[in-house]
């Protein structure tokens, strides 16, 4: 076996075996799919029987209050009506989960009080809300003498539909913008901890004071090789366990819950208030518009081949530019408290690689985004974004050299580490600076 | 034959010069010290050796061949900075090591079984490093040199941290080794332990070696016709008679008799000294006095210009 394999696999096995790593290899999914749980049960778990107590100052007409007996009640809603308020301590010790109070001049002033013991949840105060409104509504309808036929046909809802000139299709480049943030928002964390996890080894290997004896059997430039090579295997496996994970407890989870939700209710409870209020069911239906929309994007827009292996490229190229940087702070160091000064200058191009990218999900065209995703510090980075968006032929090269870029910059980095690591790690007790640094650039080897 | 020759050898790093035209041979089968104060470019020698370093100027012979990788597994090393990875089994480590050094796997099980055997520590091969202590840290890093069987063993200090029981076990496992036909370049400063085990030195003092040669030649070389004359009688009468052809250095009472260091002057001889001073004293005994390495070598350093 070639001796960088085996400092590759050393490097692997003694990460991959380490308990930090099977741990956060299982609680990272576990996190995800907990919280995604969570998103679902705190949506759908909201059970709770609100009993409104409708307090309706509005005058009498033809023997009936404007409100009197108008609102639909649902299986979690019920109205009872009054033209009395309680008050408030008096409400405290009702029956009443919430008294809505709804004054005297409101188709003049709409304004409405809710008096609560607990907040109701947001979707419990967008019914009530629909409720008061369409009475209003048809008040106001009645008032001018405007038939309700007519007013259904005035409503409008416009729905704009962005078409990119090039191709006459529909543009879902935003959307596809945020898809891309996502993926950028990994490479920008998976370099950071890996390539600190290059450098703490570097570190650990001076300051046991191994690496002597090791490179007296290897050369300096395959002990800092093997280890970033070994390293980077430890962030695609955990890359690879997180997918496989997550996805399978996401199913899991997904499938409990949806089978759990059928068979409480029979048929689930917002289908059946949309069976009962019609504007619920124009709003159901731009859901289901706009869950389209997401599937479109998902399936159609986003090349996802393409997406997966640029992904694995932008990657595997940040993260050698930065981890063999990584490696050189972590040879030129005593230990860590020193590694700070040189850890800004490689630190900062990374956050503001983020930062352009986060500026390119509200202008993803613009030239900051095209310049710093050429730039192979920055590149990894923003470049997951426009790979999202993705290229026509007009600017197709724009992407190929970006990669040819970023293969130059992590050859270079990888060249210019090699000379202050070979130096770095036999060095102990100096205080090393920017100058020293320089200084080893220019030894010969 | 020697095994390692040394031909015109200069570093420099930056501004400052490490080793200036060094050359020396080092024979086969020979315990071999490099000796020299801290900072003379012993270091940067070894690691020159060892290829960690490429010499500016000069070149290294091994077995007659230029120094090129292929050497690697043919020398073992114990640096003077030296340690282990703390969370890897001791066993585990040693197979890595003895594996980069180009052994292959059951080979190097069964040598390493044998060594651990041989030190009494086969009972430590699934420990953590981080367990053991200091010295028993250094029997494994000492195992991990030579478990490859290399013809040429580099120790760089290696007796600094050793209590003296261990000391002595690494100290017969290097004769032992050398016995067997294995060469040894140790640096120290114990220059006990040099006049003990080396039998050939090289002194390298601000980036030159100033001395070379077997232990026995060097210290022939540096004696001066110094002998210690121990007797019984009267100092001032034995002092009054030296007179001429002697220099009396220093005397010291011992036990009843008198030892007195006289240098021999001239073209006198010990017999010219002894007749010299049989009539008026009460002669014990007569040794010549030659130098220790320690003194060798502090002269040496203190007064380069001496030596020439």
């Amino acid at each position: 076996m070639s001796k960088v394999k085996l400092i590759i696999q050393r490097e692997y096995l003694s990460r991959v075996r380490k308990k930090s790593f099977i741990v956060m290899t299982i609680l990272g999914p576990i996190l995800i799919a907990g919280l995604l749980a969570l998103g679902i049960w705190l949506g759908m778990s909201d059970t709770s029987v609100y009993n409104v107590l409708v307090v309706d100052k509005t005058p009498e007409l033809d023997g009936k209050t404007l409100f009197w007996k108008e609102f639909k009640p649902t299986s979690q809603i019920k109205f009872q009506y009054t033209q009395d308020a309680l008050t408030n301590a008096e409400f405290d010790t009702s029956a009443y989960t919430l008294m809505l109070v709804l004054r005297e001049d409101i188709v003049t002033y709409p304004e409405a009080e809710m008096v609560f013991r607990k907040l109701p949840s947001l979707k419990a105060r967008s019914y009530i809300k629909g409720q008061v409104e369409q009475v209003i509504e048809n008040e106001k309808l009645k008032i001018k003498s405007i038939p309700k036929s007519d007013y259904d046909s005035i409503r409008t809802d416009l729905e704009i539909v962005t078409v990119d000139a090039q191709d006459g299709k529909a543009s879902y480049k935003q959307e596809q913008a945020v898809v891309g943030f996502v993926f950028a928002i990994m490479i920008y964390m998976f370099i950071f901890l890996y390539g600190v996890q290059v450098m703490r080894g570097v570190m650990e290997e001076k300051s046991n004071r191994i690496v002597e004896v090791i490179i007296s059997s290897v050369k300096p430039f395959q002990l800092m090789m093997g280890k970033i090579v070994g390293v980077a295997l430890v962030g695609l496996t955990q890359i690879v366990l997180w997918i496989v994970f997550t996805s399978i407890l996401t199913t899991v989870v997904s499938s409990l819950f949806l089978s759990s939700i059928t068979a409480e209710g029979g048929v689930p409870v917002n289908v059946q208030m949309t069976e009962q209020v019609a504007q619920t069911a124009s709003e159901d239906a731009m859901d289901q518009a706009f869950i389209s929309d997401i599937f479109e994007l998902f399936f159609f827009q986003i090349d996802w081949p393409v997406m997966l292996s640029l992904f694995i490229f932008f990657f595997l190229g940040g993260y050698l530019l930065y981890a063999s940087l990584f490696a050189a702070v972590g040879a030129a160091v005593d230990n860590e408290t020193d590694t700070q000064q040189f850890m800004l200058p490689i630190t900062l191009p990374l956050i503001f690689g983020f930062l352009v990218s986060e500026f390119a999900l509200t202008n993803p065209e613009g030239s900051a985004v095209i310049w710093f995703s050429q730039i192979p510090l920055t590149s990894p980075v923003v470049m997951m974004v426009r790979v999202a968006m993705g290229f026509d032929s007009g600017n197709i090269w724009q992407l190929f050299l970006s990669m040819a870029l970023l293969v130059g910059g992590f050859l270079g980095a990888v060249w210019l580490a090699g000379k202050i690591y070979r130096t770095g790690i036999l060095m102990y007790g100096k205080k090393v600076t920017y100058k020293e640094l320089w200084k080893w650039l220019r030894f010969k080897s | 034959m020697s095994i390692l020759k040394v031909e015109n050898i200069s570093k420099s790093y930056a501004k400052h010069q490490a080793l200036k035209d060094v050359s020396f041979e080092v024979p086969k089968g020979c315990i071999f010290g490099l000796l020299g104060p801290n900072g003379a470019g012993k270091t940067s020698l070894i690691r020159i050796i060892n290829q960690i370093n490429g010499p500016d100027d000069g070149k290294i012979l091994f077995n007659g061949d230029p120094l090129s990788s292929k050497h690697i597994a043919q020398i073992g090393y114990l640096p003077e900075e030296r340690g282990l990875y703390k969370k890897m089994k001791v066993g585990e480590q040693a197979m890595y090591l003895a594996q980069l050094k180009g052994m292959s796997k059951s080979d190097a099980k069964e040598k390493l079984k044998d060594w651990f055997g041989r030190f009494d520590i086969l009972n430590w091969w699934d420990i953590k490093v981080e367990e053991l202590s200091k010295g028993m840290a250094q029997k494994v890093q000492f195992i991990t040199t030579v478990m490859h069987e290399p013809e040429f063993i580099i120790l760089d200090e290696p007796f600094s941290g050793f209590d003296p029981i261990n000391a002595n076990l690494i100290k017969a496992e290097i004769k032992r080794l050398a016995k067997n036909g294995t060469t040894i370049m140790l640096s120290t400063h114990n220059m006990g332990s040099v006049e003990e085990i080396c039998t050939h030195i090289a002194l390298i003092n601000n980036a030159e070696k100033v001395l070379e040669g077997s232990v026995k030649d060097v210290r022939e070389k540096f004696k001066e016709d110094v002998y210690d004359l121990q007797f019984k009688g009267d100092m001032l009468a034995f002092t009054n008679c030296l007179w001429v052809n002697f220099e009396l250095l220093s005397h010291e009472k011992v036990d009843g008799s008198i030892i007195a260091r006289i240098k021999l002057l001239k073209d006198s001889t010990v017999n010219d000294l002894l007749n010299t001073v049989i009539p008026v004293v009460e002669v014990e005994a007569i040794n010549e006095v030659i130098p220790s390495m320690n003194d060798i070598f502090i002269r040496v350093v203190e007064n380069p210009a001496s030596d020439e």
